[in-house]
């Protein structure tokens, strides 16, 4: 049976960044798939690559860093054979995305509607009166009250949250197949946040959109996402199912995220936290990067480093996990 | 009228209403642009037409100074020409204005356009763009000007520059000082440029002429107006300083700066009207003009902001 092929298909993407010591890889052959309306969630703590990835997708890491190796396929076709022009084409059409800070992502001397008409006007070839109208139509999707009047207003109008939704809005203008959202919700307070969480989940749906969401927040990303790809120094850690990944951890890295969380709530008690720091990127320990502070380390962990292979449920790159299924491994 | 209430409405007004210095300095300043710009209605005298002018009425003092040969129709006396001094001045404010603004938009459309190319491409085309500016900045200006002015005389004499005189200083003031633009403009576009939202503008797929110009040269803007200020005072000087050593504008179409130079052989015979109330008039203009660019520096640093 033929697989329909999926949206988004990441394979063995690497970006490395020119320093003074040396090269620094800060993502290092990382794959995945989305599928079309799917979701999938980027979890990783600062400097695991996330953010990184995300903009190697859309072909926009900038100097020193650069894409090392590695495809980016976009409805099957290599994004790396893109000219500038045809990228263009697919930034802000094909592919949106979405920032962390929305008071910095929306320029502060253009108005709402400027900048909204000027995204449209980029793509599609159709009169200002055409474009305000689409804009309104989406700012009314994300629940933006009297959206005639704001098309006419500067971003310091607008609270936070609010400009959170413009931004979602200005993303949605295009109707993009796959929206690419940075950690959009890490700047706003916890009540906004998770307005902002559930408009996104809810337009993905009614657009059938596919998402791939960057955080450092697990709890945000296993009510959102349908995956879950968890990044560690550069690397995919775990890969698979949200339940599979939220309800039996195989990564030890995983199951440390999951234990740090705070679940059940005692008193006088800390949280669980994984002792011990992401390792420097330009020291890269030949063997498992997570060895230092992996519980389980054996004695091939600080040899060889683990590869990303299918274990149980889901894709785990750890060398001490057991695959239980029956398989045997090769 | 809508206009006019966004400007009322605005915080550049409100500050502005509160700041006795701006509104003095803005007053003057409007007052003696009227008074220039509108010289032709004002005036009884035209000074460029040679028909009304008498060389028997030349080097007539003011009438307040009771001497016997003022004249009553020279409220300020007349210059070595025969030239009502009030008149004369007028128009030559409104030659030195027209230099300086004209200058000044030379200025900032060379520097602008420049500093943003080289802030925002970076690399070789930057450290070109930029030593050029460099090598400009150590031509003084004055040594251009002069060197641009007196080599165009020499070629095509004196009656040729004569009809020409009002764009070639606009052009030489205007070229000699385009670095401070380009190093203004430069420093914020480096700025701007990480900016997220620019970011968002290249994510979104818009094309790099447009995120230039539309997106971050509109926030380069606050320091260009202050500058701007300065260097329009400075256009007028450099212009005055030319006329006064001969290489700026004809007698014929005297700037304040020629009419200075022109009263200045005759100050040791008496006559010191000629220079002095052109030179007043040049300190006012200046002062205010770098006096409203001193309130518009302070308004425009939010780091100055005192409530």
């Amino acid at each position: 049976m033929q697989k329909q092929e999926p949206l988004l298909s990441v394979r063995e993407l690497s970006v490395a960044f020119k320093m003074r010591g040396g090269v620094l890889t800060a993502v290092d052959g990382v794959s995945f798939d989305l599928d079309r309306s799917q979701r999938l969630g980027l979890v990783g703590e600062s400097g695991a690559g996330k953010s990184v990835t995300g903009f190697a997708i859309l072909n926009l890491v900038s100097r020193p860093g650069y894409i090392a190796g590695g495809h980016v396929f976009f409805e099957g076709r290599d994004l790396a054979t893109f000219s500038e022009e045809e990228m263009r084409n697919i930034r802000g059409n094909r592919i949106s995305m979405i920032f962390q800070d929305p008071m910095m992502t929306l320029n502060p001397v253009l108005t709402i509607g400027q900048q909204m008409v000027e995204t449209l006007k980029a793509h599609r070839h159709i009169s200002k009166h055409e474009a305000e109208k689409i804009a309104l139509n989406k700012l009314q999707k994300v629940a933006i009250p009297s959206p005639e009047k704001r098309l006419t207003q500067y971003p310091h109008e607008f609270s936070g949250g609010m400009r959170q939704r413009i931004v979602i809005a200005i993303a949605l203008l295009t109707s993009p197949s796959l929206i690419i959202a940075d950690e959009p919700t890490t700047a706003l307070d916890v009540t906004i946040q998770a307005d902002i969480m559930e408009l996104l989940l809810n337009l993905c749906e009614e657009e059938k959109m596919a998402l791939l969401l960057i955080t450092h927040d697990l709890a945000v990303v296993s009510q959102v996402a349908e995956r879950i790809a968890v990044m560690y120094a550069g690397r995919i850690a775990e890969l698979g199912s949200t339940e599979a990944i939220v309800n039996a951890p195989q990564h030890p890295y995983t199951q440390g995220l999951l234990k740090a969380l705070p679940q059940k709530v005692e008193r006088r008690k800390r949280l669980n936290q994984i002792p011990g720091s992401m390792p420097s990127l330009q020291e890269r320990p030949p063997g498992c990067a997570f060895y230092d502070r992996c519980e389980l380390r054996g004695e091939i962990c600080h040899r060889e480093s683990p590869r990303l292979v299918e274990k149980n449920a889901g894709l785990v790159a750890c060398h001490m996990v057991k695959d239980t299924t029956g398989k045997e491994e090769k | 009228m809508k206009l006019f209430k966004k400007i009322t409405a605005s915080n550049l007004f409100y500050n502005f209403l509160r700041d006795p210095m701006a509104i003095g300095s803005a007053t003057v300043l409007l007052f003696l642009l009227v008074a220039s710009f509108g010289a032709p209605l004002f005036t009884s005298h035209n000074p460029y037409d040679q028909t009304t002018i008498d060389i028997m009425d030349a080097e007539l003092p003011p009438i307040w100074t009771g001497a016997a040969d003022a004249d009553s129709r020279f409220l300020l006396g007349t210059d070595p020409q025969g030239r009502d001094m009030l008149s004369t001045m007028l128009y030559g404010m409104r030659v030195s204005v027209l230099i300086g603004a004209g200058a000044v938009v030379l200025q900032s459309l060379i520097g602008i356009i420049i500093g943003l190319i080289a802030g925002y491409k970076g690399g070789r085309l930057e450290a070109l763009l930029m030593r050029l500016a460099d090598v400009q900045l150590s031509f003084s200006t004055y040594m251009v000007a002069i060197f641009i002015s007196a080599v165009f005389q020499g070629i095509f004499g004196m009656g040729v520059y004569s009809d020409y005189a009002l764009g070639l200083l606009i052009l030489v003031i205007g070229f000699a000082e385009w670095p401070q633009y380009a190093r203004t403009v430069r420093a914020s576009v480096m700025a701007e440029k990480n900016k997220e939202y620019v970011e968002a503008a290249r994510v979104i797929g818009l094309p790099q002429r447009r995120i230039m110009f539309r997106h971050i040269l509109p926030n380069t803007m606050t320091p260009v107006l202050v500058i701007s200020t300065v260097q329009m005072a400075n256009a007028i000087m450099s212009e005055a300083a030319l006329s006064f050593i001969g290489l700026g504008m004809p007698p014929s179409q005297p700037s304040l700066g020629s009419l200075i130079k022109s009263g200045f052989d005759y100050i040791a015979s008496g006559s010191w009207w000629i220079s002095l109330f052109p030179g007043i008039a040049l300190v006012v203009l200046i002062l205010s003009i770098n006096l409203l660019g001193d309130w518009l520096r302070d308004y425009l640093n939010p780091k100055l902001y005192k409530d």
